[in-house]
């Protein structure tokens, strides 16, 4: 099987292949350009007779699950980043699938992170053949040194969930691992030692694999209610003594940055919408984990406090601040993606508006609408962004992969999509003649909020019209590029060999971009800096 | 063969400068490791730069390493010069271009409600301080460097004033106290400082004695625009010449007060509600009002707390201060806030400046609002009120026309 072939430049002007991991791809053809056709996939038909009537499929251990499940070289395994860097079930899971000696495997994480480092051995010794997910730090690395076997494929979550219903992906044996669940298989994030609030990216694979494992270290009698996952899809279950490290569970970054620059920029950015009448009685927005973004969502907050409006929805990562939002009454609901501190677990827990949503529901680029492309306002990050707004998400300049695409991409639906960066990073210029990595066609980011200044999107001649007069320092995103370069210099380019590592796909499922292998590896130094 | 030395910063969590080690040798060239963060992207710029330098300084011979986090020209060159002068005696100096953009003067009586504090040594907090829009910008090569980094913050300061953009606030820079200080102008007086801060002043000689080195160092620079002063009371002995300070030169601006090493001064201990400042603060308001200058009060050291901040800044006004300083970005708008003219203040401001002009529209020589005559001094406060709200953008500058 070729890692790739038959290279083609795509409508987004990308050279991409047409065959990944021995499989055709369809290049990006443009926004919503792409019509599916034929019907979703679906798993096999199963009965009852071959299930246990009394309901409990609990096995002894994970290595016992696998056997039942038919663990075979080359298959696909799936699992999923509901406790961010505390997950204790992926690597276990990969450490059983060795001791049987399988080979060949693909893992197919709905997000990785730092925990998941010691995965590199299994991609080292043939375990694992390829990952399609997200590839961050150390595994990015590896990946962009070009030192995986197969070739890796990133996708959104609402990719990973299009991926999987349309049969783009065949999920062999899914794992879920799950804070809380019953012998049958029902299992729900808001309860347990490892809470996690929600398990909305497991949906697609409890729904659509062949089988089912669900990993506890909190089993409780039957039923396991909220069933968040349906133990109807479930083939069997474990029972672990810890699935996830409850501090590393809670993000990172949900604090409110106390960076001077990042404040300015939520200030901006909070002030821009305000400005340009964004915000409204009703309105609804999304800002999602990180600091700035935190900020921001402060911000929207003490607006809607000082006009006596409330927002219809705010759509999470929720977090302490978003449910602070909900109980005082300035949002309706929140419309939960993922859970990023235990005030959001509590609030889902107890509070009916506290709402748990699924890529399914909120990004699913391949179902009847969803509802990303109904959001006032989104504000998101970025490592990259070029004079044509293009915006680069999972490669840094210097070219090493070291960050997923998550639901940035879906996002980029909303209304209005603002992106708060400042121009340079310790020298490292955010403003590109061109993106590294393709991650986003420029005509879906309208606004890009900087410390230096504000560059709107010419197609937003609304937004252009609206900031008439405004004091915000407005300025073309070109006049912002200049800027960049007079400061730091104008960048030298990374030098890339012409091997592919990894491809980035649309929404829709098609190939926006590729990622190479670098040279002067010797060079490098990791950069660290997230926004 | 030669001494070892070096300047800069390195190591966990410093950002944006660099750290230079330089030996020099007796032949060979130069040999130079470069271990940089951002090496993909600029590390020929980089080198190039590297050695644009050591032809300036007639290096020839040398082993030296560079470790950068993403340090930009200005810090670069500063480094490495701060480093090289240690060892070699080279009377030439290596200057970055002047940004254009840092070529303003400022007006002796210019708005200089807040003042942020940035230590002098530490780039990665100057390159973006102008963003925040405070009113100064003070580099500080005194208290916020440490003893054995003093000599090289003086090229970091020089390139800083020349190099990053101050987005129009006042460039200061605090000089050390007596003879250090001294040496200090070599390298803020040719480089276009607006106002030097004077710390521990204490009698009128310290003054005229900065004066006399600035008009020396002006004797070999032209077109300098004017450099103001800002001697800073530190001690019951300045409190007590505080008149004598605040008068001692023409250039003399403001008068400002630091609280930390007075209250030390008087054997006792900053408090909230500064009982025991009570005397010092007003001495310097005093002072700095009868010699016709600013008075500006300490910093207030809670970074955290912005309703403390806010209630200091409201209790600093009511005694007569016209700005203070601060020792982050956040501090600002509050500062900003609380001085500016509130509501209350700008509509009443509003009523006199309309019945001002009316009077005037109507050739009457008495301003009356109502019944009630309005002093000249009271419509000067109320249209310096005017005038105050309209820089802040807390009024329209067309205000008159929607005033019915």
């Amino acid at each position: 099987m070729r890692k790739y072939d038959k290279m083609v430049t795509n409508a987004a002007g990308r050279d991409v292949p047409t065959f990944v991991n021995g499989k055709p791809a369809v290049p990006y053809m443009g926004i919503g350009k792409f019509k599916p056709t034929g019907r979703k996939t679906a798993p096999p038909i199963v009965s009852c007779a071959d299930y246990p009537a009394d309901g409990n499929k609990v096995v002894g251990s994970l290595k016992e699950a696998l056997i039942k499940c038919g663990l075979k070289d080359g298959m696909t395994i799936s699992s999923h980043h509901h406790f961010r860097n505390g997950d204790l079930v992926a690597v276990p899971v990969f450490d059983a699938a060795r001791e049987l000696g399988a080979k060949d495997l693909m893992w197919f994480p709905s997000a990785s992170f730092p925990c998941h480092e010691p995965l590199i051995k299994y991609l080292e010794d043939g375990t694992i053949h390829h990952i399609e997910g997200s590839m961050n730090g150390a595994l990015g690395r590896f990946t962009s040194e070009g030192r995986m076997k197969g070739l890796g494929v990133l996708r959104s979550h609402g990719g990973r969930y299009q991926a999987v219903q349309d049969g783009d992906v065949h999920i062999d044996i899914a794992i879920i691992a799950a804070p809380s669940a019953d012998a049958f298989g029902n299992a729900n994030g808001v309860n347990g030692s490892a809470a996690c609030g929600l398990l909305g990216f497991a949906l697609a694979d409890s729904q659509y694999a062949d089988k089912v494992i669900v990993v506890t270290d909190n089993l409780v009698p039957f039923p396991c209610i909220p069933w968040q996952i349906q133990g109807n899809y479930v083939d069997c279950v474990v029972v672990l003594d810890q699935i996830g490290i409850p501090e590393k569970i809670i993000s990172g970054t949900t604090e409110v940055t106390k960076s001077p620059d990042r404040l300015l920029l939520a200030e901006w950015s909070a002030q821009f919408c305000n400005e340009a009448g964004l915000i409204h009685d009703g309105f609804s927005f999304q800002a999602g984990a990180g600091g700035t973004s935190l900020s921001i969502g402060i911000y929207f907050a003490d607006i809607l406090r000082e006009q006596g409006w409330k927002a219809r929805f705010a759509r999470g990562g929720s977090n302490k601040y978003l449910v602070k939002m909900l109980e005082e009454g300035l949002t309706d609901y929140i419309l939960d993606g993922q859970t990023f501190d235990l005030d959001g677990v509590r609030s889902m827990r107890e509070n009916p508006a506290h709402v748990n949503t699924s890529p399914f529901t909120s990004y699913n680029y391949h179902g009847k609408g969803n509802f990303s492309s109904m959001i006032d306002v989104v504000i998101l990050g970025a490592t990259e962004v070029d004079v044509n707004f293009n915006a680069n998400v999972v490669t840094h300049s210097d070219g090493l992969l070291l960050h997923g695409i998550g639901g940035w991409q879906n996002c980029l639906f909303g209304k209005t999509v603002i992106l708060p960066i400042p121009l340079f990073r310790d020298r490292i210029p955010v403003i590109r003649d061109k993106v590294t990595t393709l991650c986003a066609p420029g005509e879906l980011i309208d606004v890009i909020v900087t410390e230096r200044g504000i560059a709107i999107n010419p197609l937003r001649t609304d937004l252009i019209e609206k900031m008439k007069g405004t004091t915000l320092p407005i300025k073309t995103i070109q006049e912002l590029k200049e800027e960049a370069d007079k400061i730091c210099g104008i960048p030298e380019k990374p030098k890339f060999t012409d091997e592919v590592v990894a491809v980035i796909k649309w929404v829709d499922g098609t190939v926006l971009d590729s990622v190479y292998k670098l040279d002067r590896l010797d060079r490098l130094d990791r950069l660290d800096k997230k926004q | 063969m030669g001494e070892l030395v070096s300047a800069g910063n390195k190591g966990k969590g410093v950002r944006s400068d660099c750290f230079v080690s330089f030996e020099p040798t007796a032949g060979g060239g130069i040999h130079l490791e470069l271990n940089s963060k951002v090496d993909v992207l600029y590390g020929n710029s980089i080198r190039e730069d590297i050695q644009k330098i050591l032809d300036h300084l007639s290096i020839r011979d040398a082993t030296m390493k560079v470790e950068d986090s993403g340090a930009l020209l200005p810090v670069i060159a500063a480094r490495l010069e701060a480093a090289i002068k240690q060892v070699v005696p080279e009377e030439k100096e290596f200057l970055i271009p002047m940004l254009k953009e840092n070529l303003y003067g400022t007006a002796r009586d210019r708005n200089r409600f807040s003042r942020l504090y940035l230590p002098g040594n530490t780039p990665s907090l100057m390159i973006n301080a102008g963003i925040h829009r405070p009113d100064g910008i003070i580099l500080d090569l005194e208290d916020a460097v440490a003893p054995d980094k003093k000599d090289e913050a003086r090229y970091m300061v020089r390139n800083a004033l020349r190099g990053f953009d101050f987005y129009g606030a006042e460039r200061m820079v605090r000089i050390n106290q007596g003879e250090r200080g001294l040496v200090d102008l070599d390298f803020i007086v040719p480089h276009n400082v607006n106002l030097i801060l004077l710390p521990k002043c204490e009698h009128p000689e310290q003054i005229h004695a900065v004066n006399t080195r600035i008009r020396e160092i002006g004797l070999h620079h032209e077109h300098l625009n004017p450099i103001w002063i800002m001697p800073i009371v530190e001690s019951a002995m300045g409190v007590i010449n505080a008149y004598s300070i605040a008068s001692a030169a023409e250039n003399v601006v403001a008068l400002a007060i630091g609280l930390e090493d007075y209250t030390a001064d008087i054997g006792t201990r900053r408090t909230a509600e500064g009982t025991e400042s009570f005397f010092a603060r007003s001495m310097v308001v005093n002072a700095a009002r009868a010699a016709g200058i600013q008075p500006i009060d300490s910093v207030f050291s809670d970074v955290a707390d912005m309703e403390g901040l806010a209630e200091n800044v409201r209790r600093s006004k009511a005694l007569g201060f016209d700005g203070m300083g601060c020792i982050h970005p956040r501090q600002i708008r509050v500062i900003h806030d609380a001085f500016a003219p509130t509501k209350e203040e700008i509509e009443k401001a509003k009523k006199i400046v309309a019945a001002f002009h009316e009077a005037e529209a109507n050739g009457i020589g008495v301003v009356a609002l109502g019944t009630k005559m309005i002093d000249p001094p009271v419509v000067k406060r109320a249209l310096n009120t005017i005038n105050l709200a309209v820089k802040m953008n807390k009024l329209d500058q067309n205000w008159r026309e929607s005033h019915a």
